[in-house]
């Protein structure tokens, strides 16, 4: 049987048992020592999914990954990766999964070629080394010692690595500290490639916009608890962010000819200006039921909650670019 | 369950500990300190003691042999040492306090391939450092073709195990390379004192002589020297020898953290 065949089969026989996810994390609780550093968080991470693990510096979000790929044994709590139990399967579970960790590192005196070549003969079908330097613009530091190395260039090794076993899962711990914001853009790019050619990818950040930008579906977390979980758009809504939409209508209209409508929740007057925040479609069934009685919306300006507004509400704190948090 | 194993991809390559090998001979010849102390020590000393006339003369209290033929099991011994406590830990505990052995543990590699290749790196260089140190004594300094080839490789393979095993105990327990350092040294020097670096074991006093027969270094210059010089080396330096290398192995084995 062709490999090709054989890893379809294998991709169908996994599905199947467990119910179609790459993750599936239950109930999981670690403490060191006093401190809970993850509390009860349950969570499903779809085959093909980029799946972001989002909150701040010491929320626990380092080691839920680092329980999902076996470095650490839950207090309680189960988790399967691709059907693998992480702490009795673990090396399996390492040939199918590529984890980009922080705190980890490579020997100061060898070369990025000898690291790439090293780590190309762990696996049985690595990637090509020739065209992840490539696509990850380290082509010219081939022969440049990792002690040499700038901090953008060690983190894109370390993204390089994570991938170079041809993984079906890429788990990526804050990937993009300490990048430029060019280099930021690229990796995202790079991370949508990926996950074109059918890896899961799981995101652990603490960077707002990334998750917006990257993610299927976030988990918000805090102080070791799972406080929101869904699409960014989602748990920004969820949140009660909502949206807004904002016109001077062409005439006068009765005001419940949009509250009637189940995406809008409230409409405030401002001056000339009418202030519609709700869920779902708002600015369609806005415009579309204002249309239908003959009213045009001018100068109409729409927003959206944002993570960060969820955030907010969600903890009552903000979140710092450097990842701590404040009230 | 097993048919599903069977479709998995197989887990790492054996070529893989090939390559393990390959970078750590790398990393080895990169910073080479420790060939150049071990090695470069030992054959300065060779070639002093050498040099000096009064030590290549026979001496009725060393039992008709000169000073010079003394020193040359401490020399290896000393060689061994250098490898094995001060060499062989530094690299594992550096790996452990950067990340670099937390980096290896999330790849599909078992944990002793990493422990092996570090092994055959030492092992390497230590036999070489060893076969250089004979060759040169023998070719410019007289001292004589071993009497018991077969003892002598016998003595040194188990000189090896138990210093190696030592090393990687050192290795086992140490957080990180400013620690391990420490850590060899002191463990370093009085081996080295009972392996008569500074007193020649037969200018020992007859106690302190019977303690060093039971140190790990003192039992390796007793089995290398006989080797040598009279005859296949006496069991008892040899069941020291291999004692050491089995109980520092275990411990080694069982108190071994990746962070």
């Amino acid at each position: 049987m062709p490999v090709a065949r054989m890893r379809e089969e294998a991709d169908s026989v996994m599905a199947t048992m467990t119910g179609g996810a790459a993750i599936d994390v239950s109930h999981l609780r670690k403490t060191y020592g006093e401190t809970v550093a993850v509390d009860d968080v349950s969570f499903t991470v779809g085959p093909e999914e980029i799946f972001g693990i989002l909150g701040p510096n010491g929320a626990g979000k380092t080691t839920t990954v680092e329980c999902v790929v076996g470095l650490r044994s839950p207090d309680s709590g189960t988790i399967r990766v691709l059907g693998l139990d992480p702490q009795r399967e673990r090396a399996a579970l390492h040939a199918v999964v590529g984890v980009q960790l922080q705190a980890s590192a490579l020997p100061a005196k060898l070369r990025v070629a000898e690291i790439l070549d090293l780590y190309h003969s762990f696996y049985a079908r690595p990637a090509d080394v020739g065209e992840l330097v490539d696509v990850l613009g380290l082509a010219d530091k081939r022969r440049t010692y990792y002690k040499d190395l700038s901090g953008g260039q060690k983190q894109r090794l370390s993204i390089a690595l994570a991938l170079i076993g041809r993984p079906q899962i890429a788990v990526l711990d804050e990937m993009t500290t300490g990048l430029d914001p060019q280099a930021r853009r690229d990796t995202w790019a790079l991370i949508e490639a990926v996950r074109a050619r059918g890896v899961t990818i799981v995101l652990v950040t603490h960077f707002m916009d990334e998750a917006e930008r990257l993610c299927d579906r976030v988990a918000l977390v805090d102080r070791g608890r799972l406080v929101a979980l869904g699409s960014p758009s989602e748990v920004a809504e969820q949140a009660g962010g909502g949206k807004h939409v904002r016109f001077v209508p062409s005439q006068p209209f009765d005001d419940r000819l949009l509250t009637d409508l189940p995406e809008v929740r409230a409409v405030e007057h401002q001056g000339q200006h009418i202030l519609v925040t709700g869920t779902g479609e708002l600015v369609n069934a806005v415009i579309l039921t204002l249309a239908g009685a003959g009213v045009a919306a001018n100068g109409v300006t729409c927003a959206s909650a944002t993570l960060e507004d969820a955030f907010v509400r969600l903890t009552g704190r903000h979140l710092h670019d450097d990842g701590t948090a404040s009230s | 369950m097993n048919t599903l194993r069977s479709l998995l991809p197989p887990q790492a390559p054996r070529a893989a500990f090939g390559a393990l090998v390959r970078a750590e001979f790398r990393l080895a010849w990169r910073t080479p300190i420790a060939l150049v102390v071990g090695l470069g020590i030992s054959l300065l000393l060779l070639v002093i003691f050498g040099s000096v006339p009064v030590f290549r003369e026979a001496q009725p209290a060393l039992g008709g042999l000169t000073a010079f033929d003394v020193y040359v099991p401490t020399l290896i011994a000393l060689v061994i040492a250098t490898l094995g406590l001060l060499s062989l830990p530094g690299p594992l505990a550096t790996y452990r306090e950067q990340g670099i052995l937390r980096r290896l543990s999330t790849t599909p590699i078992p944990p002793a391939w990493v422990l092996g290749a570090q092994l055959v790196v030492n092992l390497t260089l230590a036999a070489l450092a060893v076969l250089i140190l004979l060759v040169v004594g023998m070719a410019g300094f007289g001292v004589a073709a071993p009497n018991s080839p077969a003892g002598l490789v016998l003595a040194i393979l188990l000189s090896f195990a138990a210093i190696f095993a030592l090393g990687l105990c050192i290795a086992a327990v140490a957080r990180g390379a400013t620690m391990a350092q420490p850590i060899g040294g002191a463990a370093f020097v009085p081996l080295m004192f009972f392996a008569g670096l500074w007193l020649p074991r037969p200018d020992m006093p007859a106690a302190l002589r019977d303690v060093s027969n039971f140190t790990p270094l003192g039992a390796a210059v007793e089995a290398i020297q006989s080797a040598l010089q009279t005859g296949f080396p006496p069991v008892t330096s040899l069941l020291v020898l291999l004692a050491y290398a089995v109980i520092a192995w275990w411990l080694a084995v069982r108190s071994f953290r990746w962070e």
